[in-house]
Formats: structure tokens, sequence, C-alpha cells
């Protein structure tokens, strides 16, 4: 093998190129910090935290097609209380109203894209602050669209 | 078994049978709508039953014609009801616009073409839509014979005037139409244009109940709908 | 097992048809990639046309790749050798249409990352839930069949004998794609243009011209371009075919039209009017209407006149309008047709975008691309056995 050292050359850097991230890491001293959670303030969830944690998509699966084809909008948490199925007024208004500090915050940073949830379903405190920018940048006479 | 016992089982099972049906019956809605289009436009101009709609449920309002989703709008009468097109209608009909919206037919086309039943006839008479499963096919468009259906062609939260966050908006790609306000039939209120109407001319009720509004009405007035002769069964009635 | 090496070698000629393919096809994905971002709202469809070019193509494709049984049906049913050499090259123009039709169904959609819900719900209801169970399962036959008897004939042997049954299904399996495309349209009540029941026969008359009008047309450019040479009696015989399909496909026109014209009913006669002559000051599909009357008259000029039909020049340019005619009058005319009037009466054009067209072209080009591909395979098998 008259090339053998330029082979093994370009290997290693193949494969130096190929572990960058791991090795950089490692030497820079690099920490991955969990995401600070801006935990929803007191009261019980509609679940377990431990079912909420490793199964909540489930649960919103659950009750869309509860809410939408059985017309039944009424769930029964595990603790017996009743709450209306609703992703914008029973999970963000009642609960979680915080997205942006709460649920994107681990979305983000574990890369779980949510599904298509939120090009329909809307998050009320991301259109309040729209609507705010606006009218703080609006002139008071004109009217504010969104 | 003798003669008297066969006939003795068999008269219990009939009554048996036909009280279940009664039951039945008498469970089942069937959400209805009559338009008084004496009452209808008696201010000129009004459309505070569309604004109302429109608002509630977060209908885009795109510049262009050709995207156009409505929910609930007007009509020129010969265009609603075009089987009464001709030269010697009624005056104040000829040009006095109509409102039409989905006719929640009991016997309704674009329930039977939905490939993945995205739209489907709930057992209270709505037919419902299902924004999650709808894939943009368009066939329903295809099938309704009163054009009652848009599509999103683009995405429309930016032609939304005011997000109400009540309720969710659609996405590019979906059809959508009159649902009845189930979502609020859901919380006991009226549908958001029946209670925008100050003539109180939109009455909304069920057909089953033999002394709600919506059958009064029906049993005193003569009403018609649109294109009943194809068999569709539109719920929504025209006192004219 | 494919024999996808055969299509790798070629003359420059070849390389060059395939980069151009290629090219089409590129500028297409990236118009989609535009709609798939932007939404349907790219296109020239409007809330009264919700169907146009796509959709247009598809039904005239799926006609296409019916046609096939045009080859299949006499050779394997009645023994008429005279299509021994062609009956492959029928099947795989069936694969590739029936190819463009999903590709074409899946550009049209609103979410087509849902499609699979029609698989996950199924709607038994529903024609489009039959259609694409029709089309899928006529795909997975055409490529069957095609694979096993080109292996076998690679291999100079006879196909084994269980192919024959899957072949014979393929007949009747042809028949009903389109005849359950032509449901999709006329089981509609609203829709008075569609609502025939002469339309799943007309949908199949002109079928059985164009797809062999094509065919005739491939084979006599495979004529030109390699040393294959079906014959002169195949597409002869195919052209007696185009001509009896045409009469009778121009015969259910005519139907339709005393229909629609003595019963004077103004909601079937409107479309009518908005195709031939306009309606409301509207008449853009007009000049494309009497287009495709004119094709299709000298079309049939031509295949009456027995002389003119042998003679090849003539075959050629009546097959090609033939398939123009039939390409208008079953695209545009009957899906735009349609919709306009609308059901409240309003008359709303329909003009394809320039990205509308861009992906139109580009699923052509990845048709064309197919049958490319497997003509060569063939071709480059049966050079090789000669």
């Amino acid at each position: 093998m008259r090339d053998r050292a330029l082979i093994f050359a370009g290997l290693v850097f193949f494969l130096g190129l190929v572990t960058f991230p791991v090795w950089y890491n490692a030497a820079s001293g690099a920490r991955a910090a969990a995401p600070e959670i801006k935990l929803p303030p007191g009261g019980t969830c509609v679940a377990p935290t431990d079912y909420m944690k490793t199964s909540h998509m489930s649960l919103l699966v659950q009750w869309r097609d509860a809410a939408v084809r059985e017309n039944n909008r009424r769930y029964t948490a595990f603790d017996g209380k009743e709450y209306t199925i609703s992703l914008t007024g029973t999970c963000l208004k009642q609960c979680h109203t915080n997205k942006a500090e709460f649920c994107d915050r681990c979305h983000d940073y574990s890369g779980v894209r949510t599904p298509y949830c939120w090009e329909c379903h809307v998050d009320p405190a991301t259109v309040a602050q729209t609507r705010a920018a606006r009218a703080a940048g609006a002139n008071s006479s004109e009217v504010v669209h969104e | 078994m003798n003669r008297k016992e066969f006939l003795r089982l068999g008269c219990f099972s009939m009554a048996a049978l036909a009280g279940r049906r009664v039951a039945a019956q008498a469970a089942a809605r069937r959400w209805a709508m009559v338009i008084d289009a004496r009452k209808c436009l008696k201010e000129k101009g009004c459309d505070r039953c569309i604004q109302a709609c429109h608002r509630v449920h977060n209908v885009p309002d795109f510049p262009n014609r050709a995207h156009e989703i409505k929910w609930i709008w007007k009509e020129p009468f010969q265009e609603a009801f075009v089987s009464e097109r001709g030269p010697y209608v009624n005056e104040v009909f000829r040009d006095q616009p109509f409102l039409v919206f989905c006719n929640h037919c009991d016997n309704p086309p674009c329930v039977r073409v939905c490939p993945t039943r995205a739209t489907w006839k709930r057992e209270d008479g709505i037919v419902m839509m299902d924004w999650h499963r709808c894939i943009g096919c368009r066939y329903c468009m295809a099938a309704c014979p009163y054009g009652s259906r848009s599509f999103n062609w683009l995405d429309p939260r930016p032609h939304i005037a005011r997000i109400d966050p009540d309720y969710p908006t659609r996405t590019k790609g979906v059809v959508e139409k009159c649902t009845f306000c189930e979502e609020r039939l859901a919380r006991g209120q009226a549908p958001a244009c029946v209670e925008a109407c100050e003539e109180k001319a939109l009455v909304f009720g069920d057909l089953e109940d033999p002394g709600s509004a919506v059958r009064e009405l029906l049993r005193t007035n003569f009403a018609i709908r649109r294109k009943a002769e194809l068999g569709t069964a539109p719920e929504i009635y025209y006192i004219v | 097992m494919f024999m996808f090496e055969k299509a790798v070698v070629g003359s420059r000629r070849y390389w060059a048809w395939i980069f151009c393919l290629f090219a089409v096809i590129g500028l297409g994905v990236i118009a989609y990639l535009r709609q798939f971002d932007q939404g349907l709202g790219i296109t020239g469809l409007s809330r009264d046309v919700t169907w146009g070019l796509y959709i247009a193509q598809f039904t005239f494709l799926v006609g296409v790749a019916a046609s096939a049984v045009m080859v299949v049906l006499p050779y394997y049913l009645h023994d008429w050798k005279v299509f021994s050499k062609i009956t492959i090259l029928g099947e795989f123009l069936a694969i590739a249409a029936v190819t463009m039709c999903m590709l074409y169904i899946f550009v049209d959609m609103g979410q087509p990352t849902r499609v699979l819900n029609v698989m996950l719900h199924p709607t038994p209801g529903s024609m489009m839930f039959w259609d694409f169970v029709s089309l899928t399962g006529y795909l997975l036959l055409n490529a069957v069949i095609a694979l096993v008897t080109l292996s076998a004939e690679r291999k100079a042997v006879a196909p084994p004998g269980w192919i024959k049954p899957i072949i014979i299904i393929s007949i009747p399996w042809a028949i009903s794609i389109h005849t359950v495309t032509a449901f999709l349209y006329n089981g509609l009540p609203g829709r008075s243009f569609w609502l025939t029941a002469i339309l799943a026969p007309r949908f199949l008359a002109s079928a059985f011209s164009a797809g062999p009008a094509l065919l005739i047309l491939l084979c006599m450019i495979i004529r030109r371009l390699t040393r294959f040479d079906p014959g002169s009696e195949p597409i002869r015989k195919l052209s007696l075919i185009v001509t009896y399909a045409m009469i009778v496909n121009v015969f259910f026109i005519l139907m339709e039209v005393f229909t629609v014209f003595y019963s004077r009913i103004p909601e079937h006669m409107e479309h009518f009017r908005y195709l031939f002559v306009g309606l409301h000051g509207r008449a853009s599909l007009v000049p494309w209407m009497w287009a495709s009357v004119l094709l299709a008259l000298v079309s049939l000029a031509i295949l009456l006149v027995p002389r003119l039909r042998r003679h090849d020049a003539f075959l050629a340019a009546a097959c090609v309008t033939v398939f123009l005619s039939l390409w208008i009058d079953k695209g545009l005319g009957l899906i735009v047709g349609g919709f306009v009037p609308s059901p409240l009466g309003a008359v709303t054009e329909y003009t394809p975008t320039l990205p509308e067209i861009a992906i139109s072209l580009a699923i052509w080009a990845v048709g064309f691309l197919m049958i490319t591909i497997f003509y060569k395979i063939t071709l480059s098998v049966r050079e090789s056995l000669a």
C-alpha cells in the first residue's frame, strides 16, 4: 500500500471531525445545564406528575379525541376533580400560564418539536404580548390589527 | 311452546323494541335553525351575525377574494335559491341578501365523500369538522351543493384582525365551515350568530322537541330550504 | 434483480435527455418546497374552483394507466400474438402513469403529511378511499407483472405459471381504476356537469384512445432511436383501437350535448356555455375547448381513412392530436367546467400559476424518466438476447 500514510491521515482527520462535539465539550469543561423551568403556581395537576412527565402527549391526544370526536368535554382526574377539556382554556389558562417559561424551555432543550398543535391552538400569553407591542408601537388613534 | 305463549312472547318483544326506539328518539336531538327573512335585514346592511361568528371563531379576512374564508355570509335571493330564478320574483326579495351558511344536512354529501372522516354527522345533527384529521383534499368542497365550505389556501393567522384565544385558529391546508357553534352549545350557550341578532331573526333549536321554538315556527309558517330536491335534507329553514 | 445497471449505460443523447428531465424535476421540487411552505395559495385555485391542473392531470393519467389493458387483454385473453412484443411496454407505461397520478394527488393535498390518514381511518363510503386502494393495487400488480415477465424474457424462458392469474386480474382492475375515478365525480349531487351516468364510459373511451395513442408514439420513437422494431402489425392494430375508441368518445360527448341542450335545464347548460361560448363575459377556456374539438376532428379525419392511418407520418400526427385533444377535454375542460359556474351561480376563472405549472411539468418529467429507464432496460435486455 503506497498510500498508507495518506489513507491513515485521512481516517484520523475524519474521525476527529466526526467526534468533534464530544472532545471539544469535554476539553472546554462545558456542562449541559438542565433547563430552568418555571413551575405553575400551586394547585394540583390533572394527572400525577410522573405520568405527566412521560405521557402528557397521550393525555392530550385522549383529550383531543374526547372533545372533538365524542363531544365529551368533561374530564375526571385521578383525584376526582373535574376539568373542562381545553388546551388553551384549561392547560394554559388555569395552570401553565407561561408557555414560554415552562413548556418551551424543556421542549427547546430536548429538541422535541411539538407537533402542529400551536399552528392552530392559541397561547394567550403570546397573543397578549403581540397586542401590547402593537398598541405601544401604533398611534393611539389607529386601529390595531394583529 | 303453545300458541298462547308464542303470542305473548311476540307481543312483549314487539313492545320492547318499540319502546327502545321511542327511548332512543327521545334522547336524540336534531339541531336546526329557522331564519325569519322578514325580520332579517330590517336594518339595511346589518351584518352583526357575520361579525360575531367570524370574530368568535377567528375566521381570517383575506383581501384576495379567491382565498376568502367565510362561515356565514349574505347572498342575493336568486343565488341562494337558484331554482327560484326568474324575471317576476317578488321585488322585495329580488335583490335582498339572504343569510347562507352550512345547512347541516341530514343526508350530507360532504360527509359521504370525506376519505378520513374528518367531517362527520354527529348524533345531534351537527355536521362536524376535525381539523386535526383533515388532509386538505377538498373533496368535501366539491361535494357540497351549497358552496358552504372554505379552504385555508394560506396561513390564516396574519389575516385575523383580533385573535380570540378562547377558540383555536386553523392552519393552512384544511377545510373549514360553520359548526353550529358546537363549542358554545357544549357550554349551554346559543350560537354566536343567534345571540348577535337584535331582530331575533335567527332561531335555533331542537327539531326533536315538539315544544321548541323552531318547531313552533315551522308549524305556523311556510318555510323553504335551499336545493331540497337534491335529497340532502338541509336543516336551515327560511321563512319568506 | 431490477436490472438497473442497464439504465446507466447509454449514448450521449440518452444522457442529455436524462439530464434535461432532472433539470425539469429540480425546478418542480423547488416550486413544491415553496408550495409546502406557503400553502396551496400560490396556485391559481380559489374558493370556487378548488381542483385544477393537478387533479386534471391525475384524471387524465389514470386513463393512460388503464389503457395498458388494451394490449394486455387481446394478448393474454385472446392469444393475439401480434402484441407479444409490446405488452410489457404497455405495462411499464401503466406503472409510470400510476406513479404520476399518485404524485399529482400528493402535491394537491393541503396537509400532505397527513395523507396516511386515508389508510389509518378507512372510510369505505368515500370514493377517494377506493381510489387510493385501487391505484395502489394496480401499481403493485403491474410492477410484479412487468418484473416477472421481463426477468423471464431475459433468461429466455417462459414466465412462471402463477403470473397468469395475476395478469388476468389486472384486466378488470384496470377498468376499475378508471371507473372509481369517474365515481369521484359523478356521485356528487351538487355538480350538475359531472352528475351523468355516462361519465365512467366516457372516461374509459377517452382512456382507450389516449393511452394507445401514446403507446404508438412511444413505439415510433423507440423505432427511431434504437434497433428495436415492434413491427408494423402491432402499431396497425393499436391504431384501430385508437380509432374506434375515439369514435365512441366523440359519440358519448355528443350524447351529453344532446341531453343537456334538449332538456334545457339552465344549471346543466351553463357549464357547457361557459366552456364553449363563455358565461357572464368570462371565456378563458373557450379557445382551449374549440382547439380540443378541432384536434379531435383532425384526428378522426386521418384515422378514418385507412390509407392515411397506415402512413406513419399521418398516424403520428393523428396520435398527437388525439392525445392533445383528450388532454384538454378530460383535464381542463372536465375539471374546471365542473366548478364553473359555482353552486351559487358565480363564475370564477382559473388560470394555473407558474409554480403550479412547474410542479406539473416536473411530475410529467418523473413519468418520462420512469418510461425512459424502463424502456432502456427492456430494450437492452432484448438487444442482448438478439
